[in-house]
């Protein structure tokens, strides 16, 4: 029989985790900001991004973390059919917004607009991109635990999945909150 | 008794539904916030603010939300003494800020003094030199 560990023990190991995730975040945005303005006669922020669309895919991902936050409620109050709700709209609302930014991803690209053409554009990519690597993780992740809520019930393993997801989910909120300030405002402002 | 008291703790560490409401709507403004007045400033041909206070003024926002969704979302700050996640939040909080804005200042120092277009008729220019 395997020893389970105190779900603290694991949540702040998957914190730590998180924080070496925040740092490579930083490197990212560090090379974005010093990569900015090196458009190497390619478009600039202003010229590519499309501020409402953006903002639509902000307000879903914000409200995906709402819901993604409802859900672990009725998680600990073990109320499966609302688990099931909750988590379901929080991962429809994640893949409308990976849609979203694939989307854009091939409008730029079909532009002519792609990571080769400037150290900005490579920059933008690698940074927007690695944040919707994250997210395709976690809609993986989350595919599995509603999968297994479904077939197994709410056992406490899968409760205790679901509040590390959750918290893996309000961070990459926050990691938006940033690239939609310092990549699409400020290439907005400039 | 002890139940209630219990599941009263609970909420506070993990958040009751009120918390994630009012988290949620505070970003949304925070959001709108930031967002409307950059349009604005794009639709008038970007001569509506000072560029020297509309980036600090959206940043600040970012901040602001930063914060509220650490508190409303993640319940940090709240969890039992003693706060490690806070306390390695704050470390790292520390790193991100040394590396993005050490960066910054070196390149861009860099590209002032050693870009070799134009160098020194850009030095010239900025130091107010005259041959």
């Amino acid at each position: 029989m395997v020893h389970e560990q105190s779900n603290d023990k694991v949540a702040f190991g998957f914190w730590l985790y998180l924080m070496t995730d925040l740092i490579m975040f930083a490197v990212l945005f560090a090379s974005f900001a010093v990569l900015r303005n090196n458009t190497f006669g390619g478009p600039k922020g202003s010229d590519i991004f499309d501020l409402p669309f953006v903002l639509i895919e902000t307000l879903i991902l914000l409200t995906s973390s709402f819901t993604c936050g409802l859900g672990m409620i009725a998680a600990r109050q073990n109320k499966r059919s609302q688990v099931l709700a909750f988590f379901g709209v929080t991962f429809l609302l994640g893949l409308s917004f990976l849609g979203m930014e694939l989307y854009e991803f091939n409008h730029l690209i079909a532009e002519g607009f792609d990571w080769q053409k400037s150290a900005f554009l490579s920059s933008f990519f690698t940074l927007v991109g690695t944040h919707g690597l994250h997210i395709t993780g976690g809609l993986i992740w989350l595919g599995i635990l509603l999968t297994y809520t479904i077939k197994k019930g709410l056992t406490d393993n899968v409760v205790r999945k679901f509040m590390l997801m959750s918290v893996f989910w309000h961070f990459l909120d926050i990691v938006w909150i940033f690239i939609f300030t310092i990549v699409y405002l400020f290439g907005g402002i400039a | 008794m002890s139940e209630s008291l219990h599941n009263q703790t609970n909420n506070q560490m993990h958040g009751s539904v009120k918390s994630y409401v009012v988290g949620f709507v505070l970003s949304l403004v925070l959001t709108f916030a930031a967002y409307i007045p950059v349009v604005l400033h794009q639709d008038a041909n970007h001569s509506l603010f000072s560029h020297d206070l509309l980036i600090p003024f959206v940043l600040i926002l970012a901040f602001i939300q930063l914060v509220v969704q650490l508190w409303f979302f993640l319940h940090l700050g709240r969890e039992p003494q003693p706060r490690w996640n806070g306390f390695f939040f704050l470390s790292t909080a520390a790193i991100v800020l040394m590396v993005v804005l050490a960066s910054i200042w070196i390149m861009d120092n860099l590209s002032y003094n050693m870009t070799p277009h134009q160098v020194d008729q850009n030095i010239m220019e900025k130091e107010n030199i005259h041959k």
